[in-house]
């Protein structure tokens, strides 16, 4: 069976699998609809969790960042797991408690200001759109490499099967699509992870053998691995940059993504499907167990690519002669066709010398070897876990189920922040704001319309990527860690935050957070209207614009606490309802609101 | 009266209650904040004379350790908050 087949049955058999559960799980009701009528088993929703939270950016990306980035990524891997420890501790039991449907009701409840409650909903809207905008976009990439179609032929599809089980099974559905979701990636995830492991260290746990020796050399896996890469000029690649501007970039860049991943609102909207404060606690912890299934392994996969790589492109070690284009494996002609990897062969010997040219110390070796610059022009970092299977030559079927997991992956993402966006607009702006009067059956009419339309809207943005798609994953985290997160957390651990201090503290926060990043990366991401540029070096206060929704925390945080204290206290039924929302006694009741 | 005094009292203990919750919480984000931002970037200098696998323990604790501690952290923490719940008779 051709390659082409084997991907069309698996990722056919996938997508059969989740509109099959879809029917299953219909949701009838607002209940079912926005948080699975809070019925969901811990364990099953960490897993969906891991699922929801897992983007094509975890999938496809991140094991590239690390190949490429070395310890300097390490970021990624400590701030997108390091948020669920603030999920579990600060937000999640409480918010369970607190038991309604959506993160901008709780904060337009407890502030008691409908303006908090539409700024909140500003915020997760423009986090989760802007974040949407990447999956779709990663679902035509997938689709086009793998089943051969047109990249919008491709977005359709995958818009079509969103559409389905999302709409008709709201949260209800897509809860235990994503939990089907979750075991394809992972399972695509650990088994090239594992193969490659055994083949360069023998060890078949991938985290275990990042740390053991590499069977070929004997010596310790990294230090070969800096060995290689600095001989040719590269960075080693465990090394720290020291700097002080460089340390307190990486922690504050580190904490945006912690506080950001606690702060996005299709992820804390899964706590609110778990039967009891208890199980909220418990969930935390194993969405965590299924998310370091993937980002115990990543560190592996990148740095084991990172040598497969070296040792293809250098089959006779560094000193010898580069690999012979004539000899290129096929999976590099494979890429080559797509546009994401490139070569050209500068000084005519029909070799690919690859090599950091901008290194003054490797000119000169170049001078002496006859190199005439670095001749792998072109290496998209994204195409590192998608090519894995091909670099290690594992058989046909891992690259398909690879396939399936990148969908995976992107749709369960999608699914999840589509979610979100239709709840706010159903339930906090139209029964909320709108039409408080609207019945159940209205209601969820209205939330299934706002997914329809949200999914048109999100495909629409797929197909037509604003220039700043890729900047935008900056966006999202600034803005729900210095707007969503710290709202959340002084409206459960302060009772003195008032209705005033809110909305100046996460007003504050916005702007700040906004401001910074378009005058580092354009206004509007318009090329060109930046008035800094993007480097440490060149950043206003050193810091960069992805790190700022760090300190536009901190600016929220210190807002609302001032501003609170010169107005007048909160009252005292808002003072009842944090101590209530803080005692886990009675959340039961709160399953039949 | 009765009543009265069995609430007041009943307050005392979701004091008691939020304070136990808030120590362990502290506790377990220094340990959170040490792990991750210590032992993976700031402190990473004084830890590089340990050697783990062909680089050093900051590096470990970047990639892998600082994961592991906060899964065993959130683990922790619902195990003892469940238990307290139930000192404090304040479980559902």
């Amino acid at each position: 069976m051709d390659q082409y087949t084997l991907n069309l049955l698996v990722v056919g058999a996938t997508f059969a699998l989740y509109i099959g559960i879809a029917i299953w799980a219909r949701a009838g009701s607002t209940s079912e609809f926005y948080a699975a009528s809070r019925g969901v088993h811990p364990v099953t929703n960490g897993m969906a969790t891991a699922a929801d939270w897992m983007s094509a950016a975890s999938f496809i990306s991140m094991a590239g960042l690390l190949a490429f980035g070395g310890y300097g990524a390490s970021s990624f891997l400590m701030g997108w797991t390091g948020g669920y420890v603030l999920l579990a501790l600060l937000l999640a039991p409480y918010l369970r408690k607190f038991g309604k449907f959506t993160v901008p009701e709780f904060i337009g409840d407890r502030f008691y200001s409908p303006t908090a409650r539409m700024v909140a909903v500003i915020c997760l809207i423009v986090a989760s759109v802007t974040y949407v905008i990447g999956q779709m976009t990663g679902v035509g990439v997938a689709f086009s490499r793998f089943l051969e179609v047109e990249v919008s032929t491709g977005l359709f599809i995958g818009a079509a099967v969103v559409f389905m089980y999302a709409v008709l099974g709201g949260m209800k559905g897509i809860t235990y699509t994503q939990v089907a979701q979750y075991v394809v990636l992972i399972t695509a995830y650990t088994i090239p992870a594992i193969f490659i492991s055994l083949q360069l260290t023998g060890n078949p746990i991938p985290g275990l053998g990042l740390f053991g020796d590499h069977t070929a050399s004997g010596q310790p896996l990294l230090e070969r691995l800096d060995q290689v890469v600095q001989d040719l000029g590269f960075a080693a690649y465990t090394v720290q940059d020291g700097t002080p501007s460089a340390v307190i970039n990486m922690t504050l860049f580190t904490f945006s993504l912690m506080i950001g991943t606690a702060g996005l609102p299709h992820v804390i909207i899964r706590f609110f499907t778990v039967p009891r404060v208890a199980d909220a606690r418990w969930s935390a912890g194993w969405a965590l167990v299924f998310i370091a299934l993937l980002y115990l392994t990543a560190p592996a996969v990148g740095a084991m690519a990172r040598l497969n790589i070296m040792d293809t492109l250098w089959p006779n070690g560094v000193q010898g002669e580069a690999m012979a284009i004539e000899e290129a494996p096929d999976w590099m002609e494979t890429w080559a066709t797509t546009g994401l990897l490139g070569w050209e062969d500068k000084n005519g010997d029909g070799r690919i010398q690859y090599y950091n040219d901008a290194n003054a110390d490797m000119q000169a070796v170049a001078a002496e070897r006859g190199w005439q610059g670095n001749e792998l022009t072109n290496f998209n970092r994204d195409i590192l876990v998608l090519a894995n299977p091909e670099i290690a030559q594992l058989p046909g079927w891992v690259i398909a189920l690879v396939a399936a997991g990148g969908l995976a992956a992107a749709l369960s993402t999608a699914a999840g922040l589509l979610l979100a966006i239709s709840s706010a607009i159903s339930h906090d702006l139209i029964k909320g704001q709108l039409n408080p009067g609207i019945s159940e059956k209205g209601e969820l009419l209205a939330a299934r319309i706002s997914m329809a339309v949200a999914i048109g809207v999100a495909t629409y943005l797929g197909l037509n990527p604003p220039g700043f798609a890729a900047q935008t994953v900056a966006l999202a985290f600034g803005l729900a860690a210095a707007s969503i997160f710290p709202a959340l957390m002084m409206g459960i651990f302060s009772t003195r935050i008032n209705n005033k201090g809110a909305v100046a503290g996460m007003l504050a926060g916005l702007v700040f957070t906004l401001v910074y990043i378009f005058l580092h990366k354009g206004w509007f991401f318009i090329p060109d209207t930046n008035s800094f540029p993007d480097t440490i070096s060149g950043s206003l206060l050193g810091i960069q614009s992805t790190a700022i929704g760090s300190v536009g925390a901190l600016i929220n945080f210190a807002v609302a606490y001032f501003v609170s204290n010169a107005t007048e206290d909160t009252p005292q039924e808002i003072k009842d309802l944090v101590e209530s929302v803080r005692i886990p006694r009675g959340a039961g009741a709160a399953v039949d609101h | 009266m009765a009543d009265q005094t069995s609430q007041s009292a009943s307050a005392e203990s979701d004091k008691g209650y939020w304070a136990a919750n808030v120590r362990i919480i502290v506790i377990s984000l220094i340990i959170w904040a040490l792990v991750s931002f210590g032992f993976g970037i700031l402190l990473r200098p004084v830890l590089s004379g340990i050697s783990v696998g062909g680089t050093d323990l900051g590096f470990w604790f970047a990639q892998q350790g600082s994961i592991i501690v906060f899964l065993a952290l959130i683990f922790f923490y619902a195990w003892r908050m469940n238990k307290l719940d139930k000192e404090y008779g304040v479980e559902e």
